[in-house]
């Protein structure tokens, strides 16, 4: 395969994920979409505010047994704080999501909609959903301001404003988010996880720790 | 590692900021302005005249080990509930680790929690004391108390928008030593899981000088000193009245329960002449043991006095002792009743053997001048004595009950803070109180 470059600065861009649909040039921070070989240039990442999170694109870690890769991430922000989802690549190739908000961790993996879910105005607090033989309900309802993406994504996504999240919770450790950053609202299922659990290697250092 | 170089708008103090970006609100340590650390210039959100300042136990920045990984105070708060128009406060501290997030302790009156926020949410469930309860990772929590708390004073620095005077409904459920809490502002619903964990080792976690304060009464989640013992003290006890059965049948076989004298006699009160006369002479054999006397009598309505001596022919030595017998019957306005018997016995312990006779001088109201008194005399050697088999088993009976006893107090003691205390006997004794001028 041949290595692409940066339709802006030139760079040769390496793609760890070979079904990776979007990536930022990590030299001009341009927003990639890739056409089959080529590269298109359709916005510039604006400068991430730092944040937190102790991992790092190339963080490597393992979830029900299954290595993975960290290889992107989508920042978003809303009134309590900011929080990363960060993109997983498994050995397999199949593509996951590591949510660290304010050091507390999941993972979830989009799904097919067990059911028509309803619409952005319909959603509220309190409606249960049963599915894979859980109660999830919903306890909150999120309006995050998208800040930015780094790295490659399954899908292209830039050039977002407010996104509504609502999250759903179980009675054990599973979890959902209903995203509705997109017309049809995505559905994502997994569990809440302790960093131990994740056995992660070549996080951040934090000077002191 | 603590960020310097930021300043107090408000006093112009040096602010140090230890939880990176997480950190939504700094407070200034020295004029306790609460400001935006998401802003620049640390905009000052809250601000207060005079305010009682709390110190906390542990210093903001102090490092400990909890779980086996370090965690650094990075916030302090104390927040107040009402009960009865009381106000009761409690501490929290904020602890901070960038790679495995927040945790905090509390800390009421010496009673320490280490408490993680849950990630689920813990269902309803049924108690057998009709409490309501809410199940979590199989075990029943039982509810403990509600009540509206307010934070009423914070230090350092929150992931959160934190405010003096801001509510939270807070709803605490038990299953010692753990306790969850769900807290409800707003919309937002936190639920959190406390375990309890010994000052002592607070102290040795954070390296800390000096000694935690006691802890004073019990607290909700406190574990009993008592959990389990009065099951493990019961069933010692069953085992050694077991002993003590199977020591009470070896001495039954061991026994020789022999009748070693019998006689029957009469006495007639009020007649003249020396009353008291002596038996024919019997045998005591074997070892050294009991010799049982009973007496049976005819007795009605009526008393008498016997005064016996066991008296060995050999060497003279005598065994002096005393029985009364009663009985009376009748009937009243609630039916037929009687008291006392007809009959008496009594073991004289450890008897040599020997050639014996005994000396009995019968004694009886002289007034009564009633019908003649016909008795019996039995003696028996060597009987099994249950008596003492009784009084052992007595006494082994008070430790499981003082530990039954005590357990039950350390569970009322712990419900009585709570809402669902009975009925308080403070209140009536205070009344009481009142009125006694």
């Amino acid at each position: 395969m041949n290595t692409p470059f940066c339709p802006n600065c030139g760079a040769a861009i390496e793609f760890r994920w070979s079904s990776a649909v979007q990536t930022t040039c990590p030299y001009c921070g341009s927003i990639l979409v890739r056409h089959d070989v080529d590269l298109e240039k359709v916005g510039v990442v604006a400068d991430l505010p730092a944040t937190p999170s102790p991992i790092q694109i190339t963080s490597e870690g393992v979830w029900r047994n299954r290595p993975f890769v960290v290889v992107g991430r989508i920042l978003y922000e809303w009134d309590g704080g900011g929080w990363n989802e960060w993109h997983l690549i498994f050995s397999d190739g199949v593509s996951a999501w590591l949510s660290d908000a304010q050091a507390e961790y999941a993972v979830s993996v989009l799904k097919p909609a067990p059911e028509k879910l309803p619409p952005a105005g319909e959603i509220e607090r309190g409606r249960k959903f049963r599915w894979e033989g859980a109660v999830y309900e919903v306890t909150a309802l999120t309006r995050a301001r998208y800040r930015g993406v780094e790295g490659e994504l399954p899908f292209e996504y830039w050039d977002k404003d407010e996104v509504l999240f609502a999250d759903l919770r179980t009675a054990d450790r599973r979890f959902g988010t209903i995203d509705y950053s997109d017309a049809e609202p995505l559905l994502f299922l997994g569990e809440a996880v302790e960093f131990d659990d994740l056995r992660l290697k070549n996080l951040r250092q934090f000077e002191g720790w | 590692m603590a960020i310097v170089g930021l300043k107090c708008p408000n006093c112009g103090a040096g602010i140090e900021l230890r939880g990176f970006e997480h950190t939504q609100s700094v407070v200034c340590i020295q004029c306790l302005a609460v400001l935006d650390a998401k802003d620049p210039n640390l905009q000052v959100i809250q601000q207060f005249a005079e305010r009682q300042r709390v110190q906390p136990l542990i210093p903001l920045g102090t490092r400990g080990k909890l779980h086996g990984d370090p965690y650094e105070v990075i916030g302090f708060q104390e927040r107040t509930i009402l009960v009865d128009g009381m106000p009761y406060s409690w501490h929290e501290y904020l602890l901070f680790n960038p790679f495995k997030g927040f945790r905090y302790l509390t800390q009421y009156n010496g009673h320490w929690n280490d408490v993680k926020t849950l990630r689920e949410t813990p269902p309803p469930a049924g108690s057998k004391s009709g409490k309501p309860a809410v199940s979590h990772l199989g075990e029943t929590y039982l509810h403990f108390q509600s009540a509206e708390a307010s934070t009423t004073f914070v230090m350092g620095e929150f992931p959160w928008q934190v405010r003096v005077g801001e509510g939270a409904r807070v709803v605490d459920y038990i299953a010692p030593p753990r306790m969850l809490s769900v807290e409800t502002t707003g919309s937002e619903q936190t639920w959190s899981m406390g375990e309890y964990i010994e000052g002592a080792r607070v102290w040795e976690a954070f390296q800390l000088r000096g000694s935690p304060p006691p802890a004073a009464g019990t607290f909700a989640n406190q574990p009993s000193p008592y959990t389990g013992k009065p099951g493990t003290i019961w069933r010692a006890f069953l085992g050694l009245v077991f002993v003590l059965v199977a020591l009470a049948w070896i001495f039954t076989l061991w026994s020789r329960e022999e009748e070693v004298f019998r006689q029957r006699y009469t006495y007639a009160p009020g007649r003249p002449g020396e009353a008291s006369f002596v038996t024919r002479t019997f045998d005591l054999g074997g070892r050294t043991s009991n010799v049982e006397l009973s007496i049976r009598t005819d007795l009605s309505n009526n008393w008498a006095y016997f005064n016996f001596a066991l008296i060995n022919e050999q060497t003279g030595q005598a065994l002096d002792f005393a029985r009364e017998v009663s009985y009376y019957f009748g009937r009243d306005g609630d039916g037929a009743w009687n008291e006392g018997s007809k009959g008496d016995r009594v073991l004289i312990p450890s008897v040599p053997a020997g050639r014996y006779y005994l000396r009995v001088e019968p004694e009886m109201n002289p007034q009564t001048q009633a019908r003649s008194m016909s008795y019996d005399l039995q003696l028996r050697r060597d009987v099994p004595a249950y008596s003492y088999f009784l009084i052992v088993a007595l006494l082994l009976v008070v430790p499981p009950a003082a530990v039954s006893l005590r357990a039950a107090g350390f569970e009322k003691a712990r419900w009585a803070e709570s809402d669902h205390a009975p009925a308080s006997a403070d209140d009536s004794d205070s009344d009481s109180d009142d009125g006694d001028d």
